[in-house]
C-alpha cells in the first residue's frame, strides 16, 4: 500500500498534492481506494469551471458492480480535468497518484489545507478500516 | 465427491446472424402484389425514400432455424433444471398457458376494437382482477403496469395522489435497507426522497427505528413481506398500524407472494397497495428477461386513483372500459397492460384453484426449509430465524479460504445448476439467496444440496479450482471489465469475431 | 397437483428428515391471528380439458374473422411461422435474465443481434436491449434528454400517439419537468412555425412521431436543425417500425434519440400487450441510456462471448440514483423481432414495406375516385391515412361491422376537433378484394 509523502489525504480516500502554482492542487483517489473498488471501468468528472464546497461530491468512479462518489477535499473551482481517464480508466488502478489525477483545483482558502491528513495519519486510518 | 448432475455436452459454434449472410438468400415468401406498384417519391417524399438497408443480413429460413436453435442450446432453462434464485420464484411455466394465450381470438385482437367485439378479453381481465383481489385480500386490481418495477411506480404515484387529495402532500418514503433496488428507484421517479431504515439484528424492521422515522413528512413505508431474507415480519400489524396512525400508507413489494397464498393475505395485515409479479408467483415465463406483468392491487382508499381505463361490468353483464375516472393518476402504459401475460396467469389460477395455490405456497416453504436444513453448518447462516419460501446463506466461511460468493456461484454451473441470487440483499455480505419454489422435487433438491456441500469442500481443499470456474460451460468466465471499459454494443462490419 | 413434484409421501419423508411433523411446523413465523381461515374463494381447479373449454368460452365472446383496418400504434402484419417455433423452445421461453452470462449465451447473443438491428433500422449508434413498449420508451427517452441537457422543458407534438402522451404525462409529472404540447397545422404535421417560436434555450428536447398518429411523415431534417440551433435534442418516436423498411432512418436525418414500438416486427397484437419498445441513441450518450445493455467481450480463453454491461446505470446498483427503475426488458419479444428481421432480411423488409405503401396508395386512389369521402391531409405517409366521413363514425359504424369490416379508429375519441374523422391503416395483410369491399361500403355513406 502506497502513501506518497508529497500528498495529503482525506477520510474519504482522496489525495491532494499542492502544486507550485499559487493556491492550486491536484486531486485523485488513493491506492487503498482503487484496491477496494477493483477494476475501474469509468470515471465521471465535472466540467472545467464547476465549483464545489469542501466534501461536496464532484464525480464518481465505477467498477463493474459498484459506483463510488468522489468528494472534493477543499472548496474551489475546477480549472483542469484529466483528459486520459475517459479512454483509460484502468490508470486509476495502475497509477492512482500519478497519471490518474482527476482534477486540478483552484482552492478558495489555503487555511483548509491544514485540516487534511498527513501520510502517517492516513496510513493509520487505512489500517483501522482494513481491520474491520 | 463425484459430480452427479452435469456432464459437458456438445454445443455447436455459431456466429452472429450478420456473419451468416450470403447475397441472394431469402427467408421469406410474400404474396404477390395485387395492386399497382406505388410511386415511392410521390407517396413518401423524395428525402424519405430508402433503398435496402446496408448490412441487413440475407439468410434462408433454414439458416434462421439453425442459427437460433443453436443459440438456444447455450441457455439454461427451467425446463432443464432448477433456478434457485431468491426473489425470482422461477417455477415451472405450464405449457397449457402458452396454448390458450395463443388462441387467435386473443392473439389477433386489436386494443381499439369496439368493446362489444372483445367481451371475452374484458371478461378475462375482470375475472383475473377479482381472483387476485381474493388471493391478496385487497379490493381492486389494475393490470396496466407491464412489470413489477412499473407496478411499484404506479403504486407510489397512487399514494402520492391520495395524499395530495387530502391536502397532505408529503416528501419522504421509508425503505428497509434489505429492499430490492427497484423500490428506491421507483420512489425517486415518483418525486420522493428516500430514507433507508436499518434492519434489526433479526433482519426485520426495527419498531423503534420506524417510530422515530415515521414523521408527518413520510408518505409511505415500502416493505417486502416476507422480507428478502425469507422472514415474515413478526411485527407487521404494529408496523402498519404505526404508519397509518401517523397518516401514511403502506406499500408492499409482492415479489415474495409465493410464500403466502392461502396462508395469509396482505390485505389482512394492513397493506394498502401491493404489486404482484405474474412472471414470478403466477408462472408466466421469464422469456430470458421479459415480458412480465406487474398488476397492482389496492384497498378502497386508493381505488379512485387507479390508472385509466378500469374494466367494469354493467347490470346486463356486459363488460366495458371505464374512462370516467377524474382522480386517476393517468396511464402507465399504452392500452390496458400485458394482456397476453394475464391470460397465462389466469390459466394458472384456474388450473390450481384455492387448494393448488395453497399447496404451492406450502411446498415452496417446505422446499426452502429442506435446503436450509441440508446446508446449515456448511454455509454461514447470518439470520437463524424461521424462514418461509427462501433462505439466505453467506459465503463467510468460505471467505477464509479467499473464495468469494461469485466463485461459488460460477462453480455451481459445473454441477449443472444455475446459481442462486448472489450479493443481494445488500445487508448480507457475500449473500446466497436460495428460493427453490414448489416446482422442485426431492431429488433435485438433494442434488443441489450435494453440489453445494461438494463446493464447500472444494473451497477448503482446492480454492484455486473455484476461482477459475466454470470449466464445463460453453464459455469460461467472461471479462466484464473489458465489456464495461470499452463497450461494444452492436455488430458492425469488421467487428472482431 | 401436477405442477408440484413432491407428493404427500415425498413431503412426509422430507419433514421426517428435518425432525418435523407437518408443514404447519414451518409456518410458526406467521402470527397465528393472521392465518387465513378456510379456503380462498376461488373457482374449483380445472383439468386440462376443462381449461381448454373455459378459454374457448372466453375466446368465443370475442368477434373473429372481421377484416380490420385498425392501426394506431398496434399494427396488423404477417407473422412468419418459425418465430413461434423458435421462441417456444424451452431454452428461450423458460430461461431467466442473463445475469449469469456463461449459461445464458443464447439469450445474450440474440439481444446483441436485436440491438444491432435496431441501430441499422433507425440509423443510430447504440440501442438498449428493449423497453416495455413504445409509450414507456418515449417517457424514458424524455427523462434521458433531461439528464443529458440538464434542462427541464419539453415540447411534445400532439401528433404523437395520444396514449403515449398520456403515459408521458403520468410518468414525468413528479420530476420537475414541464411538457408543452405543440399542435399540428393543416397539413397534418407538427406546426413547425410554432415550434420555432416556442423553442428556447431551456428546452431539453422536442419530441415528434413519424409516421405520426395521423399517418403523416414529419419533416425530421428541418425539425432537427431547429432543435439543435437551440441546443435541444430531437426525439423521434416510431409506432410503426416497419416503415423504416422503406423510409430513411431518423438517425440519418439528425435525430438524437429514436424510440418507439417494435410490435410490427413479428409480434401479435394481443389486445395491446405484451409488445416491445426500443430506444436508440448516439454513442456519446450511452451512459445515460436506461434499461439493459448487452456487450461483446471475451472469456478467459479469448473466446468471444456476450454479457450484460454498463450495469452501474441500473437500479440494482444505483438504487435511487439509477437512470430508471426499469428491471425487465422484453427479451422474448425482442427475440421475435430479431427473428423477423433475420427472415425478411435486406430485401424482404423493403418488399413488405413497399407492399404497405402500395396497398395504401391504392386505397387512397379508390377513395378519391369514389368522391364520397374526403382524404384529410396531403403529404407523405406510410400505411395510414385519415378520412373525413359525412357523419360521426358512431352513426355509420354498423354498416361496416355488418359487412364484416372494422374500418378504422374513430379519431373523435382522441381529438375533439376531428369528430367525423376515421384513421385507416392498410397493411400488406389486406387484399385488393378487402380494400374494394371497404370502398364499396364507403360509397353507400
Amino acid at each position: 500500500m502506497k502513501f506518497p509523502e508529497d500528498c495529503l489525504y482525506t477520510r474519504q480516500h482522496e489525495w491532494v498534492r499542492v502544486l507550485a502554482e499559487k493556491e492550486t492542487v491536484l486531486v485523485g483517489i488513493t491506492d487503498y481506494a482503487q484496491k477496494e473498488l477493483g477494476d475501474v471501468v469509468f470515471v465521471e468528472l465535472p466540467k472545467v469551471g464547476d465549483t464545489f464546497d469542501t466534501n461536496e461530491p464532484f464525480g464518481n468512479v465505477e467498477s463493474v458492480k459498484a459506483v463510488s462518489e468522489v468528494f472534493c477535499p477543499l472548496a474551489g473551482e475546477v480549472i483542469e480535468i484529466n483528459p486520459d481517464l475517459s479512454n483509460s480508466p484502468e490508470l486509476v488502478n495502475s497509477d492512482p497518484y500519478g497519471d490518474a489525477w482527476f482534477i486540478k483545483l483552484k482552492i478558495s482558502s489555503a487555511e483548509e489545507i491544514k485540516d487534511l491528513l498527513k501520510p502517517d495519519e492516513y496510513a493509520e486510518l487505512v489500517a483501522e478500516e482494513s481491520a474491520e | 465427491m463425484p459430480i452427479r448432475k452435469a456432464s459437458s455436452h456438445m454445443t455447436q459454434n455459431e456466429g452472429l446472424i450478420f456473419e451468416r449472410t450470403s447475397p441472394g438468400r431469402r427467408g421469406y415468401d410474400l404474396p404477390e402484389l395485387d395492386v399497382p406498384e406505388p410511386k415511392l417519391i410521390e407517396a413518401l417524399g423524395e428525402e424519405n425514400v430508402r433503398s435496402e438497408i446496408e448490412d441487413f443480413p440475407e439468410v434462408s429460413e433454414v439458416d434462421v432455424i439453425r442459427h437460433f436453435t443453436r443459440l438456444s442450446t447455450w441457455n439454461h432453462s427451467i425446463d432443464a433444471g432448477m433456478y434457485p434464485l431468491g426473489s425470482c420464484t422461477m417455477k415451472y411455466n405450464p405449457r397449457i398457458n402458452e396454448r390458450v394465450s395463443g388462441f387467435e381470438g386473443f392473439a389477433n385482437s386489436h386494443p381499439l376494437m369496439p368493446e362489444s367485439m372483445v367481451q371475452g378479453n374484458l371478461q378475462v381481465l375482470k375475472t383475473m382482477g377479482d381472483l387476485l383481489a381474493e388471493i391478496t385480500g385487497m379490493d381492486r386490481v389494475t393490470f396496466q403496469p407491464p412489470a413489477g418495477a412499473s407496478g411499484e411506480l404506479t403504486g407510489v404515484m397512487m399514494i402520492r395522489a391520495c395524499l395530495a387529495s387530502r391536502g397532505d402532500a408529503r416528501k419522504k418514503i421509508l425503505i428497509p435497507d434489505s429492499a430490492h433496488g427497484t423500490n428506491p428507484a421507483s420512489a425517486a421517479i415518483a418525486g420522493y426522497s428516500v430514507e433507508s431504515l436499518k434492519s434489526d439484528t433479526h433482519g426485520c424492521i426495527n419498531l423503534d427505528a420506524l417510530d422515530q422515522a415515521m414523521t408527518a413528512d413520510v408518505a409511505a413505508l415500502m416493505l417486502t413481506n416476507p422480507n428478502t431474507l425469507g422472514i415474515f415480519e413478526p411485527n407487521i400489524i404494529r408496523i402498519t398500524e404505526l404508519v397509518h396512525s401517523r397518516g401514511g400508507l403502506v406499500y408492499m413489494d409482492g415479489a415474495n407472494l409465493n410464500a403466502l397464498m392461502g396462508l395469509t393475505r396482505p390485505g389482512d395485515f394492513g397493506i394498502d397497495v401491493l404489486h404482484i409479479n405474474l412472471h414470478k408467483t403466477f408462472s408466466t415465463p421469464h422469456g430470458g428477461g421479459g415480458p412480465g406483468a406487474g398488476p397492482v392491487a389496492v384497498r378502497r382508499v386508493l381505488e379512485p386513483f387507479l390508472p385509466v381505463p378500469t374494466v367494469e361490468v354493467d347490470e346486463s353483464g356486459s363488460y366495458f372500459l371505464n374512462y370516467e375516472r377524474p382522480q386517476s393518476i393517468g396511464k402507465v402504459k399504452a392500452f390496458y397492460g400485458n394482456f397476453g401475460t394475464v391470460v397465462r396467469a389466469l390459466c394458472y389460477v384456474l388450473a390450481n384453484g384455492a387448494k393448488g395455490l395453497t399447496e404451492a405456497s406450502q411446498v415452496a416453504i417446505l422446499n426452502a426449509n429442506y435446503i436450509k436444513h441440508g446446508l446449515k453448518g456448511v454455509y454461514d447462516l447470518p439470520y437463524d430465524e424461521p424462514v418461509l419460501h427462501e433462505v439466505v446463506f453467506s459465503s463467510k466461511m468460505q471467505a477464509q479460504h479467499h473464495v468469494s460468493v461469485m466463485d461459488i456461484a460460477k462453480r455451481l454451473m459445473d454441477y449443472g445448476f444455475h446459481p442462486p441470487t448472489v450479493a443481494f440483499p445488500l445487508i448480507v455480505p457475500g449473500a446466497l439467496m436460495i428460493e427453490p419454489t414448489e416446482s422442485e422435487g426431492r431429488e433435485e433438491l438433494d442434488l443441489f444440496i450435494d453440489a453445494m456441500k461438494s463446493i464447500a469442500e472444494e473451497a477448503e481443499s482446492n480454492p484455486e479450482l473455484l476461482r477459475h470456474s466454470p470449466y464445463t460451460t460453453r464459455v469460461k468466465r467472461l471479462d466484464e471489465v473489458q465489456a464495461a471499459r470499452h463497450p461494444i454494443l452492436r455488430w458492425k462490419q469488421g467487428l472482431q469475431t | 397437483m401436477r405442477y408440484i413434484p413432491n407428493s404427500a409421501e415425498d413431503r412426509q419423508r422430507m419433514l421426517a428428515e428435518m425432525g418435523l411433523q407437518s408443514i404447519e411446523d414451518l409456518l410458526v413465523g406467521i402470527p397465528r391471528e393472521l392465518r387465513f381461515r378456510g379456503d380462498l374463494n376461488l373457482p374449483p381447479p380445472l383439468s386440462e380439458t376443462k381449461l381448454l373449454e373455459k378459454f374457448r368460452e372466453y375466446e368465443g365472446r370475442n368477434s373473429k374473422g372481421l377484416v380490420s383496418f385498425l392501426g394506431g400504434g398496434v399494427n396488423a402484419h404477417y407473422i412468419p411461422t418459425v418465430i413461434e417455433t423458435l421462441t417456444s423452445r424451452a431454452e428461450f421461453l423458460t430461461s431467466y435474465t442473463p445475469y449469469q452470462a456463461e449459461i445464458s449465451q443464447g439469450t445474450l447473443q440474440a439481444i446483441f443481434e436485436f440491438q444491432t438491428f435496431i441501430c441499422q433500422l433507425t440509423d443510430m449508434e447504440v440501442s438498449n436491449a428493449s423497453m416495455y413498449d413504445g409509450s414507456t420508451a418515449l417517457a424514458e427517452a424524455m427523462l434521458m434528454s433531461a439528464r443529458i441537457t440538464q434542462r427541464h422543458r419539453f415540447l411534445l407534438a400532439s401528433t404523437v400517439h395520444p396514449e403515449y402522451r398520456k403515459v408521458v404525462g403520468t410518468c414525468l409529472s413528479h420530476q420537475n419537468l414541464s411538457v408543452e404540447p405543440v399542435e399540428f397545422e393543416e397539413g397534418g404535421t407538427v406546426d413547425i412555425v410554432r415550434v420555432e417560436r416556442v423553442l428556447g434555450d431551456d428546452v431539453a428536447a422536442l419530441a415528434v412521431q413519424s409516421p405520426n398518429f395521423l399517418g403523416n411523415l414529419e419533416p425530421i431534417r428541418k425539425l432537427a436543425a431547429l432543435a439543435h440551433r437551440r441546443g435541444a435534442l430531437l426525439i423521434v418516436n416510431i409506432a410503426e417500425l416497419l416503415s423504416l423498411g422503406i423510409v430513411n432512418g431518423p438517425g440519418a436525418m439528425g435525430a438524437d434519440i429514436v424510440c418507439g414500438e417494435a410490435q410490427s416486427l413479428g409480434i401479435p397484437q394481443s389486445f395491446g400487450g405484451p409488445h416491445v419498445g426500443f430506444l436508440a441513441a448516439r454513442e456519446k450518450h450511452v451512459r445515460n441510456l436506461p434499461g439493459r445493455l448487452v456487450g461483446q467481450t471475451v472469456d478467459s480463453e479469448g473466446k468471444r462471448g456476450f454479457v450484460l454491461t454498463l450495469s452501474t446505470r441500473e437500479q440494482h446498483i444505483r438504487r435511487e440514483k439509477a437512470t430508471s427503475n426499469i428491471c425487465t426488458n422484453q427479451s422474448l419479444f425482442a427475440l421475435m423481432a430479431t427473428i423477423y428481421c433475420s427472415l425478411l432480411g435486406r430485401k424482404g423488409l423493403r418488399e413488405v414495406a413497399l407492399q404497405n405503401v402500395a396497398k395504401t396508395q391504392y386505397a387512397l386512389a379508390e377513395v378519391r375516385k369514389s368522391g364520397k369521402v374526403r382524404v384529410l391531409f396531403e403529404g407523405p405517409r406510410f400505411n395510414e391515412f385519415v378520412l373525413l366521413l359525412p357523419q360521426p363514425f358512431s352513426q355509420v359504424a354498423s354498416r361496416f361491422y355488418d359487412a364484416g369490416i372494422i374500418p378504422g379508429i374513430d379519431l373523435g375519441h382522441y381529438f375533439p376537433a376531428l369528430s367525423n374523422a376515421l384513421l385507416v391503416s392498410v397493411t400488406e395483410t389486406k387484399s385488393k378484394a378487402d380494400i374494394d369491399h371497404f370502398i364499396q361500403i364507403l360509397r353507400t355513406l
